[in-house]
């Protein structure tokens, strides 16, 4: 209960000032597509030059936080996901937005956030010496059989078809392996100097799921057919609270899966929502409504990004160990401050660090309350016509693929991803599992050529992979859920090929 | 904040006025400068770039601020490609550079640069390479790991961050110079991902940066048995250099990283950035930020970086002629 004293810290004027103008400053960021969490916290990190350790950390803080709830707004509403992290948000958000329920995935979204959130920083300041050790437990061979269960969610993710979903992820896996190999030194698909440093996640999401929407939205604006004027109801926010209530089933897994996720460096974040997803799907009794504008899944892939926060600081604070990309950047905004991580951080600078992280706390529910604000505004955005919409989504996704890294190749990768997923998804594929793909390849393939070399080193003779991959404990269980998962997509791809007919009639619009 | 407010306002003036103006040098600077990064936001090269740059618009430095560019990909070369091809050799443009990194990928080939690409201007910051284990590794000095490793060929593992980085290099040397074999697993994600593997036991021992393999060591994570440099280091002085541990290993893996503009770039341009920039990386701001960072500073002129260029240079052609 030590944290309890150093309430008081987050309360001093400055501090306090910080506190909410990072919020809100972090949710327009974090709105903004191509302003990544990651990017938005390297941005601040000079600015703490000028404030005290402790004022710096919770501005750094305040920032992670309600970046990662912000991305929402744009997956929500524009269907681009601000970061990796919200991909899963902009399945059914954005669906639920078409709909004219904005405010209501946005109320949902921000409270689901809130609650994953606060889960989450409570789990880092009372599991902490526990959890470190666990963030230690997966090395290379852990890691690659994670990556390979992630990569068997694909052919279930977002999809009518398994096959046409398996064929995305290969899609994903190809793009991932494009650029420069940074593990045996080869140059691979490099056919022109835009694609040596590999292609840009961000820039790749944004590309994969503005621009086949922007092409619908001017295709729709020449014909004929009367402009959509989209009805949007005030929503009443004691309803919103009324359904979080109703929906502990995603939340619960959503936050655990958040949690584990953002304890294992190297995964990150970056998968914690489409995981979340997937299981929420699972474990549904409304399987069919995913994808539609069902909250469920909303709540879930929110819960589990905000979720992921707090426990992605524990390696950072205890071993110097990020959990995720940003985590890694909110590294040197400590080091800066003479802040060195270490298991008796909590010990040496107190003061800092407790305040820090009870601002994170503080900081997740004035998250939800500006987010709340912001949403009955925000959710009138689906009333703009749609020449309008999609021209204005166009020139956000030039600007935020252009600015991840100042260049322009990226903005030409963008398009072009885009174009090709357009008439991808004329064909009944969908962008969910390319990206899943994308984010995965790297993580199974470098992790595979690690554990190889490192086998080599430990075990002799010609099955010293197999020995290193498939033994120990943590392996096979990962490897037993590989192997249900796979089994699970199977059965369930099954049971609805006997339903099809009965469900044919139910096509998205 | 009063600074920065300075900084905003000159530059806002001058990108509206000073646009036009041809590069000369009684006017250089008269618009603000860009300096390049080939590593993203974040990492070290970035946040020392950050705060070595802080004072350039101090009336005394520049006169004009510096902002930082990110051109991270495919280990440095993506920013360094874009900087010897694309970049006007004018003075506005400068990058950081990362020795031996980008001296040992021209040489490796398959970019468009090499030392004759680029003229340096000034060093800040060295960053030596250790050999580090866990803290229940078996190996209490080096003698004792490079001895194992002599007795059992291939079975030491090594993570360090990444193929022709510091790290990289350091691992060659040393196996050039104890005649033990060596695997070295190259992680991606820089010296964290390579730190974790010892950390967690995933590797025998690991190559890692001086500031990071002292703070693992000062949180009691490892144990750092060398450095790979000439001199001990003022962080770790109680952990001997591998020269004096009998294994002639010399600098040529220490992370120099400095600022450097394009060739081309006009004689009096350089000569005044080579005046300016070593006073600013010494500004007493720089120095204190840099210490709290636990950041090795270590200021070099134009004329000791040339040097020191050329001597890599030659070290490292010897050293990866056999890969």
């Amino acid at each position: 209960m030590e944290f309890l004293s150093y309430f008081g810290g987050v309360f001093e004027p400055l501090a306090f000032a910080l506190l909410v103008g990072g919020t809100i400053g972090g949710l327009i960021l974090g709105a903004t597509p191509g302003l990544s969490p990651t990017m938005a916290v390297a941005l601040l990190i000079p600015f703490t030059f000028h404030l005290s350790a402790t004022q710096g950390l919770i501005l750094l803080g305040a920032a992670y936080t309600s970046t990662v709830a912000g991305g929402a707004v744009s997956a929500i509403l524009l269907k681009i996901p601000g970061a990796p992290a919200n991909i899963a948000t902009a399945l059914d958000g954005n669906a639920m937005a078409r709909k004219g329920q904005g405010a209501r995935a946005l109320h949902l979204s921000f409270l689901s956030s809130g609650i994953g959130g606060v889960l989450g920083v409570l789990l880092l300041i009372f599991l902490t010496p526990m959890l470190a050790q666990w963030a230690l437990a997966f090395g290379p061979s852990h890691l690659f059989w994670l990556a390979i269960l992630g990569v068997t969610v694909i052919g279930t993710l977002d999809s009518k078809s398994f096959v046409k979903g398996l064929l995305s992820g290969c899609i994903g896996l190809w793009l991932s392996m494009i650029g420069y190999d940074d593990i045996q030194g080869a140059q691979r698909f490099i056919f022109h100097d835009a694609l040596a440093g590999g292609i840009h996640i961000i820039a790749a999401l944004i590309g994969i799921f503005a621009i086949p929407q922007v092409l619908d939205m001017f295709a729709k604006g020449r014909s004929k057919v009367k402009i959509e004027a989209i009805d949007v109801p005030q929503h009443a926010f004691g309803d919103s609270v009324k359904e979080i209530g109703r929906s502990a089933r995603p939340l619960t897994i959503g936050t655990v899966i958040g949690s584990i996720v953002g304890l294992i460096p190297g995964i990150g974040g970056q998968i914690a929502g489409l995981v979340a997803y997937d299981q929420a799907k699972k474990f549904s009794p409304h399987k069919e409504k995913f994808g539609t504008g069902h909250p469920e899944g909303l709540v879930a892939a929110e819960s589990a990004n905000n979720a992921m926060v707090g426990p992605s600081l524990v390696p950072l604070l205890t071993l110097s160990i990020p959990g995720s990309p940003t985590a890694a950047v909110l590294l040197g905004g400590l080091l800066i401050h003479g802040i060195f991580p270490g298991s008796d951080i909590f010990d040496r600078n107190p003061e800092v660090i407790w305040t820090f992280i009870n601002s994170m706390l503080i900081g997740q529910i004035f998250m939800v309350i500006f987010g709340i604000a912001i949403a009955k505004w925000a959710a009138k955005i689906a009333r703009a016509p749609l020449p309008i919409m999609g021209s204005a989504v166009l020139v956000l996704a030039l600007f935020g693929s252009y600015s991840v890294q100042q260049s322009m190749g990226d903005v030409w990768i963008m398009l072009s991803l885009g174009l090709g997923m357009y008439f991808l998804e004329k064909f009944g594929f969908s962008a969910a599992p390319v990206v899943l793909g994308l984010i995965l390849g790297p993580i199974a393939e470098s992790n595979f050529v690690q554990g190889s070399l490192i086998a080599g080193a430990q075990f002799d003779g010609n099955w010293a992979q197999a020995q290193y991959f498939m033994t120990g404990s943590l392996n096979l269980v990962l490897m037993a859920l590989v192997v249900l998962s796979i089994g699970y997509s199977f059965l369930s791809h099954r049971a609805r090929g006997r339903n099809a007919s009965v469900k044919s009639g139910e096509v998205q619009a | 904040m009063k600074t920065l407010f300075k900084a905003l306002g000159l530059s806002l003036a001058a990108a509206t006025m000073g646009l036009a103006v041809p590069a000369s040098a009684d006017e250089y600077p008269s618009r603000p400068i860009g300096v390049a990064v080939s590593y993203g936001a974040g990492g070290a090269t970035d946040f020392q770039a950050r705060i070595v740059t802080m004072v350039a618009g101090n009336e005394d430095m520049l006169g004009q601020p510096i902002y930082i560019l990110n051109k991270p990909g495919a280990g440095g070369r993506v920013g360094w490609n874009w900087f010897a091809d694309e970049v006007e050799a004018d003075g506005y443009t400068m990058s950081a550079y990362n020795v031996p990194h980008f001296i040992a990928q021209s040489i490796k080939g398959g970019v468009k640069y090499s030392v004759d690409s680029f003229e340096p201007i000034a060093n800040w910051g060295a960053d030596p390479a250790v050999v580090v284990v866990g803290k229940d590794s078996p190996y209490n000095t080096i003698q004792e790991l490079v001895d194992y490793a002599k007795g059992n060929p291939g079975k030491v593992t090594l993570s360090g961050a990444g193929l022709f980085v510091g790290h990289h290099i350091a691992a060659l040397q040393l196996e050039k110079e104890t005649g033990a074999k060596f695997v070295y697993i190259p992680t991606k994600g820089g010296g964290a991902a390579a730190m974790k593997a010892v950390i967690a036991g995933d590797v025998v021992a690991g190559i890692n940066n001086l500031s990071d393999g002292f703070r693992a060591a000062e949180a009691g994570n490892v144990k750092v048995l060398a450095v790979a440099d000439l001199e001990r280091n003022d962080f770790l002085p109680d952990v001997p250099t591998l020269m004096e541990s009998g294994y002639p290993v010399d600098n040529a893996s220490v992370n120099f990283r400095g600022l450097m503009v394009p060739k081309g770039t006009p004689q009096d341009v350089i000569d005044k950035l080579a005046a300016k920039v070593p006073g600013m990386f010494e500004h007493a701001r720089v120095v204190k930020r840099m210490k709290a960072g636990g950041s090795p500073l270590h200021v070099m002129n134009r004329e000791e970086v040339q040097a020191m260029w050329a001597k890599r240079q030659e070290t490292l052609a010897e050293l990866l002629k056999g890969l």
